[in-house]
């Protein structure tokens, strides 16, 4: 093969091509529409939520006189005047649009107001007099477990027998680890603009990850059927999950609004009121019990994952089911036991985050190794290897999947040796011996993240593909784009499919009335899928193309191959469009549907035993930090990241994913702190009290790398691994880097006592704490470790 | 209604003549009287960057500042940074975070760039910690920073 013939074969575009982002140009030059970009129609309102001041109270009277008499105000909503359900719980209905006599919540919407300007409307809605009859709100995980109030039953998975084996082991450890939850802080605020259509049907834009779900809710607000609601979205300004089920309430007020007024209603949230209204990342605590081995292998553990939903279940069903089933991460747990708590409380109601549950879990298992590890006096590196999955024996998992993807052995010995970590751990202890105030600190942590929707049906995707008579492409999937490069990603799979040059693939807004039914972008499995569903649509396409070469020519199906935007048909050559064209001479459909459904997975959500995943995605991080032991200030001089993307379908995008969940679990693990205060109210609601990382937090010598040899085993599109979610998780290297470098103020006898996020100010009291607790033990000389 | 003030601002090279109220904020005035949605707004109280704009050739931000306040002074937004509205030709700072993945929602990059593009102005060989320092004062949700480091790098050098 010639090299002028071996450049026809290559397209622009195609899988594996590292190309920008679809949407790159848009986005330098300010051209890329956001929803509240969207021009909007003459006579548009701006809508504006009165919200709770109180976490739980009787509302005893709502006197709204004032706000329908402010300046501009055209039209004020209360729950009475919702048509249809005045619910938009996801699963449960059990989540008000308007508080209904009582709220749950502070910041839980009561009203709504539509004015000519949003100022106006932002005015008005301060306006109205509430009269509260205060009730005791429950605020906390352990104020919520001694009350027993719970949003969902509690649940357990067990395997052997865990109180035999922890009464038998050598060694014995209970503790609990306490974890904060996180904002998404996308940049773009909660925003949507709803536009009454004729015979009382309702066009919604929407910064949403679930367009499907806002529809449903919609259609249910407003009484009407699904097909009478259409909801599209071009991008977001970013979702990390704080869009999956919270898109819903806003487009519901804004749909509420327009359909009482006949006129347009946008409804933006400032930011404030979008941190004190919507979901975040569960606060979790994890109490454990572990028996071990000398050489620190976990004989028996019983955990227990007590979480703050919130005031309604929302998506917590699901969010703690998938943090019990990264309760065990990389390690083989023979006798186990994990419960899951759900709890209710009066505050948002939690919600979908970047992970889902399985950075708190994976979060537990990671801090009993380390414990282990400060027990045993080991590096926690050599407990993390004695308990890791085995191959082909020691490898099926609590709820009973039989794990036939692991590659983390080879993975963590291959990062190890790039990372140099036993040298710089030595070099680190050495440093700490000699360095009073400044104490470093290193650890190396795996991810195994399972990758499906744990509900089964929600593991389907849809395509719609046009093909036009100049050999140009309409791509339509179910997919939304959040900056995660989804719609890049499928492109480049129906270029490479059509082997067409990506610049004839139009990419569209996600829209429910070309492709239906969808499945949130969620679970880092939207390439995979409506990759797979796209794939779907053009190869249908193309044996249509083939049928009509083979008869019109009188060739063999097999004498017929697309290439370089051309179509070889025996010795003849033609472009695309030619074919394309004859195909549409000759009647013949150009329009094709594509479907996905993710196979091999089932799962018993009764007993919590199944495959849930359809594969599994592996990484390992090291991280190093160096801490100030006076201010408990830090900074992570170093981080290692080797992250398995399988074969990516455009790995500048993978990396950006790494790269960027990677940054997104370290603030979650140190930085961003949410604070309520006594009366339930959240007082970090704004960038400047809540702090996710800057440029100047991240490490400044940063080594990602993407795992060479990286190859689905399953049959995943073009043998890549989904990557949104996983790489968040490598960010439970920093916070063990951290309790590394406080135990060293102990001479690495005592184990810190830090709870995430681990801010200065509590690296600093663990700091204070393990000093304290040394100079008890030097003058008491009492063992401190429970057995 | 309340009272309106008459302001004439210079945006990108063209003179806007407006009565505007006294507390309209300048990001507002951008987005919703002048439709430049380009300039985003990410927190409204000055601290995400988002809505950075070059006000007499210094990177501000536009939440910040009422439109009142840019009487008879000069305004570019990412609207302006490219040399040239009619060709398809962007400013090489653009074109770096383009193709070297600076980016991803794209939500905060206008003001990433409004902020370089000055920084790059006053310091055209910057080192790399400067760089992070200067874009420290800005929030990116989704990249890690890492490319928008190394873009920076990319256009510095190119335009060296």
């Amino acid at each position: 093969m010639d090299n002028r013939h071996n450049d026809r074969l290559t397209i622009e575009g195609g899988v594996r091509a590292a190309i920008p982002h679809d949407s790159a140009r848009k986005h330098v030059s300010g051209e890329a529409t956001y929803t509240d970009d969207i021009p909007v129609p003459d006579g548009t309102l701006y809508a504006a939520i009165g919200i709770s001041t109180h976490a739980h109270a009787r509302i005893t009277s709502l006197d709204l006189v004032p706000v329908a008499s402010a300046p501009g105000v055209v039209a004020v909503l209360t729950a009475a005047d919702v048509p249809g359900h005045n619910d938009v719980g996801p699963i449960l209905q059990d989540e008000t649009i308007f508080a209904d006599g009582v709220v749950e919540y502070a910041g839980q919407s009561i009203f709504a107001v539509a004015a000519r300007t949003i100022e106006q409307a932002r005015r008005a809605a301060r306006r109205a007099i509430v009269e509260y009859e205060r009730r005791e709100p429950v605020l906390t995980i352990d104020a919520a477990l001694a009350a027993e109030r719970f949003v969902l039953p509690s649940r357990t998975i067990r395997r052997g027998n865990p109180q035999a084996s922890l009464a038998a082991a050598p060694h014995r450890l209970r503790g609990t680890l306490e974890m904060g939850g996180q904002d998404h802080f996308y940049l773009e605020g909660q925003v949507a603009l709803a536009i009454p259509q004729e015979d009382g049907d309702m066009m919604i834009y929407s910064s949403t990850q679930h367009p499907t779900d806002v529809q449903r809710q919609v259609g249910r607000v407003l009484g009407l059927r699904v097909n009478a609601v259409t909801v599209e979205v071009r991008r977001m300004g970013g979702g990390f999950g704080g869009k999956e089920s919270q898109a819903a309430l806003f487009a519901s007020v804004a749909a509420l609004l327009a359909n009482v007024t006949g006129r347009p209603v946008s409804l933006c949230l400032d930011r404030d009121d979008d941190m004190i209204m919507t979901g975040k990342r569960h606060e979790f605590h994890i109490t454990y019990d572990v028996g071990f081995d000398d050489d620190g292998l976990i004989r028996g553990i019983e955990l227990v994952m007590a979480s703050r939903c919130g005031m309604s279940a929302d998506l917590s069903g699901p969010v703690n089911d998938r943090a019990m089933f990264h309760a065990d991460n990389a390690y083989y747990l023979e006798n186990v036991s994990i419960t899951s708590h759900r709890l209710k409380t009066n505050t948002v109601s939690n919600t979908a985050f970047r992970g889902f549950g399985g950075p708190q879990g994976m979060m537990g298992i990671e801090w009993v190794i380390d414990e282990i590890a400060r027990h045993l006096g080991k590096d926690p590196l050599e407990v993390r290897k004695r308990n890791l999955y085995g191959d082909t024996e020691r490898n099926v998992t609590p709820y009973e999947m039989t794990i036939e993807d692991n590659i983390l052995h080879q993975l963590i010995e291959d990062l190890e040796r790039s990372s140099d970590y036993q040298a710089r751990r030595a070099a680190i202890h050495e440093f700490n011996a000699t360095s009073p105030v400044l104490k470093r600190g290193i650890a190396l942590t795996p991810v195994k993240f399972g990758i499906s929707f744990t509900a089964t049906h929600l593991n389907q995707a849809g395509a719609l593909l046009h093909v036009f008579t100049d050999g140009s492409v309409h791509l339509n999937h179910a997919g939304t784009e959040m900056g995660q490069g989804v719609m890049t990603n499928v492109a480049q799979i129906v270029a490479e499919e059509l082997q067409l040059d990506i610049d004839r693939i139009k990419i569209t807004a996600t829209n429910t009335g070309k492709v239906p039914n969808t499945s949130a972008s969620a679970a880092s499995a939207t390439t995979d899928m409506n990759g797979a569903a796209a794939a779907d649509a053009a190869r249908t396409i193309k044996r249509r193309l083939i049928d009509v070469a083979v008869e019109r020519f009188r060739v063999e199906p097999s004498q017929v191959a697309f290439r370089r935007n051309e179509v070889v048909i025996g010795d003849r050559v033609m472009p695309f469009e030619e074919l394309v064209s004859l195909a549409h001479a000759a009647r013949v459909q150009l329009s094709a549907t594509g479907f996905y459904r993710t196979p091999k997975i089932h799962y018993d959500a009764e007993r919590l035993r199944g495959r849930p995943f359809y594969y599994f995605a592996y990484g390992a991080a090291v991280s190093e930090v160096v801490i100030d032991t006076l201010t408990g200030e830090y900074m992570f001089p170093r981080v290692d990241i080797l992250h398995d993307a399988g074969n990516p379908i455009n790995a500048a995008i993978a990396l950006g994913q790494v790269e960027g969940g990677f940054i997104q679990g370290m603030g979650w693990l140190t930085t961003e702190e949410l604070y309520w205060d006594e009366e339930g109210r959240l007082m970090t609601h704004a960038p400047s009290t809540y702090k996710i990382p800057a440029c100047g937090d991240t490490p400044p010598d940063f080594r990602v790398t993407l795992l060479e040899s990286g190859q689905n085993r399953e049959d995943v599109v073009y043998r890549s691994k989904a990557v949104g979610e996983p790489p968040l998780m490598l960010a439970i290297s920093t916070f063990h880097a951290i309790k590394d470098a406080v135990a060293s103020v102990g001479d690495y006898r005592l184990s810190p006592r830090l709870s995430a996020p681990a801010t200065p100010e509590r690296v600093l009291l663990a700091v204070e704490e393990l000093r304290a607790r040394l100079a008890a033990r030097l003058v008491q000389l009492q063992p401190i470790e429970v057995h | 209604m309340s009272q309106q003030i008459p302001i004439s601002v210079n945006v990108n090279g063209t003179l806007y003549e407006r009565a505007v109220e006294p507390r309209l904020l300048l990001s507002d005035f951008l987005r919703h009287e002048l439709e430049l949605t380009g300039t985003h707004v990410g927190c409204e109280h000055g601290v995400c960057g988002a809505c950075t704009v070059l006000l007499d050739g210094d990177a501000v931000r536009s939440c910040l500042l009422f439109a009142v306040q840019v009487d008879g002074h000069g305004l570019v937004t990412v609207e302006g940074l490219a040399p040239d509205a009619s060709s398809d030709r962007l400013h090489p700072l653009q074109e770096a975070f383009r193709e070297a993945h600076g980016l991803q929602c794209g939500f905060c990059t206008p003001g990433f760039l409004m902020t370089l593009v000055a920084f790059l102005e006053e310091n055209p060989h910057p080192s790399e910690r400067e760089i992070r320092e200067v874009i420290s004062g800005h929030l990116c949700r989704c990249t890690g920073y890492q490319s928008i480091v190394e873009a920076t790098k990319i256009a510095a050098r190119r335009s060296a």
